[in-house]
């Protein structure tokens, strides 16, 4: 160690969302840390080192927040962090192309930690849209340093540093906003007798003056020390005409005004080519008439690529995984393993969990990266503003069509994307309600069966059943979400301010990573955590005889009567049940148990699938209400798990289990008994 | 001087912002992006089915549903 390298200095990272706050963290730290404010966002901060001429930084990113005044998780995080953690310094990383907004931010971290450097970030984007920003006049203003940056080229990072580095040695008195005078002397009568507390007294002031909740407490208690009665008192009188509300509107309206006037100092702006293309793109996107199949279409795309894709790894990952199997038997045979336990571990635990990986994985690595891009490039909350009048009308929030279409990769995925839905009802109902849409695992089994029974072959017409079939998941999450806000989740619909950031050109590279680490290989480990006892179960249930009927014949001999009255059969019934760790597989144990096998297999080819199928009495009955209840049964292991995870009660779980569930049974039954009145099927 | 409410204003039409209706929660949300009293404000696009609306305000562009809007009063340009 050098001799005259310290202790790491905290700097803290600050920023509104969609401004590159990661891309700065990530590109300073190396690390691949993913907070956007999309799916995957997290509410505590993440931690990286840097190392800067000989001095070492830990750098805590912070939420990205517009405000540090308004009270969201996200903003109480990062004031908290700013405020008790005291960081040696902070950065607040700004977009330059909405840099007045972005200032109000500014000038609010400003007033807790006088130590900041303001990184204006996005500046070629800036220039692309030919607006003009005098950094060192801004520098000035404010009286802090201000560096230019456009931290995805990596230009301005090391002079961020540099300024970082001189700042930390330094003491800043950044121009304070300034108040209405009523104000002013209020703030004049009670800083000095509250500064001395490690915290700026300016500030400790205007927040005890607004009396707000937990932070007033805290703060009340720490520079009360003993005379908190007093201060109170104190407190109370200053308080008188300045109001409750209306204090905090003035106090947000100052802030505002200081930082409409700074721009008015330091940007100069003209409309450019860049933004009128910007426009237009939002006017067709979000078009009456071309807006919504637009969207539809895009959808398509990505589904296609994602399953015609994933067919290749599949096939291949699927034969290398039972090559090795081949191996782990023979080597299992020569070290002597009895033969039950061989075909306990290998052919029910091995077997179910290669089967999972080898189905789960491609199509996953493919659907998140390509949907990583589309959030990238800011087409994602577009999406959310097209279809935000629906969800309203259910009483939903419009950011759940972002997790419904998450939850097309992956159902576990949609239920954790909730968290970028405000609102705890509504997040509740976009939680229970995720697993309405159909994910990749269950498309393999849907489009099975639409080729075999509907389609023939004909791959328009099955992409075409699919979109249909996707329509009706997309309508039972909207009837169910209608059904939970009118009872168990009664309330009115919150409020929707949405940004629609502007269109980006995604960084193709570090998407891929970072989807594939974060939600891909997370979501693996999850279902693996599942899949191998689960497959022990199965086999077991295969294997093992009571009465010289083995469990698993004994299971769907109990079904048959209730699969019966849903269009199915007890086969189909028991292989939904015992697909519950993962759904892709469903469709093979249903085949396991038809041949009377001990362990799960593939089909050859679809007229293979048809033929058996149609041998043990499937109709197209039975296909349609099959297809039904995929779409609509109880969430897999993994997906109950994560909602588990993310609502902390057993009851929304039990509710996000037996809705859908509920649903399917009644929908089956429903399909079932119209055809047989008909004479159909 | 001509008033109305936010959520009135015809695609390109402009306003100033003069006064929240707005309380709680959505106010200050509002107000965080950038939405308060001053502001200009021009109404780009509604969604598909009518509702949200895009406006831009300070650079950003911010959707919101009509009955937010409503709740938002802006001084027409005479």
């Amino acid at each position: 160690m050098r001799p005259h390298e310290d202790a790491p200095r905290r700097i803290a990272l600050a920023g509104n969302p969609n401004v590159g706050k990661s891309t700065v963290f990530n590109a300073l730290t190396g690390l691949h840390q993913h907070t956007g404010n999309w799916p995957g966002k997290t509410v505590a901060t993440a931690q990286g080192r840097v190392h800067f001429r000989g001095q070492s930084y830990t750098l805590v990113d912070l939420p990205g927040t517009y405000s540090l005044l308004a009270s969201s998780p996200e903003e109480e995080v990062a004031r908290d962090s700013l405020c008790f953690d005291r960081p040696d310094a902070a950065i607040v990383v700004t977009d330059a192309t909405a840099l007045e907004r972005n200032l109000n931010l500014v000038l609010q971290v400003l007033e807790i930690l006088p130590n900041t450097v303001v990184c204006v970030n996005l500046l070629d984007e800036a220039r692309k849209k030919r607006v003009q920003i005098d950094l060192a006049a801004l520098s000035r203003a404010l009286g802090v340093p201000v560096v230019g940056c456009a931290a995805r080229s990596g230009k301005g990072l090391p002079e961020l540093m540099e300024a970082v580095e001189g700042i930390c040695a330094q003491e800043c008195t950044p121009a304070s906003v300034p108040y209405p005078p009523r104000l002013e002397e209020a703030l004049a009568a009670l800083a000095p007798r509250v500064s001395g507390c490690g915290l700026p007294g300016r500030w400790t002031a205007l927040r005890l003056l607004e009396g707000e909740g937990a932070l007033y407490e805290q703060l009340l208690h720490r520079v009360g020390a003993g005379e908190e009665a007093a201060l109170v008192a104190q407190i109370a009188a200053l308080r008188q005409g300045l109001g409750g509300e209306a204090l905090r509107d003035t106090v947000v309206r100052a802030v505002n005004e200081r930082a409409a006037a700074l721009v008015g100092l330091c940007v100069r702006w003209e409309e450019s080519a860049a933004e009128r293309r910007e426009r237009r793109l939002d006017k067709l996107l979000a078009s009456k008439s071309v807006g919504i199949p637009l969207m539809l279409l895009g959808l398509g795309v990505v589904l296609w690529i994602t399953l015609q894709g994933a067919n290749v790894p599949s096939q291949w990952l699927s034969a290398a995984l039972g090559r090795l199997e081949t191996w782990l038997s023979a080597g299992a045979a020569r070290v002597g393993m009895a033969p039950w336990l061989q075909g306990l571990l290998i052919q029910g635990m091995y077997r179910t969990l290669a089967w999972v990986v080898s189905v789960m994985l491609p199509p996953m690595a493919i659907f998140f990266p390509l949907f990583t891009l589309l959030e990238d490039a800011g087409l994602l909350p577009r999406v959310a503003f097209n279809m935000d009048y629906l969800f309203r009308r259910c009483g939903a929030h419009g950011k759940q069509a972002l997790t419904c279409c998450m939850g097309l990769g992956c159902n576990a995925c949609g239920v954790m994307g909730c968290r970028i839905i405000d609102s705890p009802r509504e997040r509740l109902i976009a939680i229970v309600t995720n697993n309405f849409i159909p994910c990749n695992g269950r498309f393999p089994t849907l489009i099975a069966l639409i080729l075999v029974f509907f389609a023939a072959g004909s791959s328009p017409l099955a992409a075409l059943l699919l979109l249909g079939v996707l329509g009706l998941g997309l309508g039972a999450a909207l009837l169910s979400a209608k059904l939970l806000s009118v009872t168990v989740l009664k309330g009115q619909p919150s409020s929707f301010a949405l940004e629609l950031p502007p269109y980006r050109r995604p960084q193709v590279g570090r998407v891929i990573v970072r989807s594939v680490l974060d939600r891909t290989l997370f979501v693996l480990g999850r279902a693996a955590a599942v899949a191998a006892p689960a497959g022990l179960v199965i086999w077991l249930l295969a294997n093992v005889s009571v009465g010289g009927m083995t469990l698993l014949a004994r299971c769907t001999g109990a079904l048959e009567g209730l699969g019966q009255l849903m269009g199915l059969d007890g086969t189909i019934l028991t292989a939904f049940i015992l697909g519950f760790p993962a759904n892709e597989i469903v469709l093979p144990i249903a085949l396991m148990a038809y041949a009377v096998q001990g362990s799960m297999s593939s089909y050859a080819s679809l007229a293979e699938l048809g033929q058996i199928l149609t041998q043990n009495g499937w109709t197209w009955l039975t296909a349609l209400c099959a297809m039904i209840f995929s779409v609509m049964h109880f969430p897999c292991g993994t997906t109950c798990w994560t909602i588990w995870k993310e609502t902390k009660s057993v009851g929304w779980t039990a509710l996000a289990v037996a809705l859908p569930t509920a649903a399917g049974m009644a929908c089956c039954m429903a399909v079932a008994a119209l055809a047989r009145l008909l004479g159909a099927g | 001087m001509e008033k109305t409410a936010l959520n009135r204003l015809k695609p390109g039409m402009r306003g100033q912002i003069d006064a929240l209706t707005a309380q709680g929660l959505l106010r200050r949300r509002l107000m965080d992006l950038g939405l308060m009293p001053g502001a200009t404000v021009e109404m780009l696009q509604a969604a598909p089915f009518g509702d949200p609306t895009a406006y831009r305000v300070r650079g950003a562009v911010i959707a919101l549903r009509a009955a937010d809007a409503a709740r938002i009063t802006v001084i027409l340009p005479a």
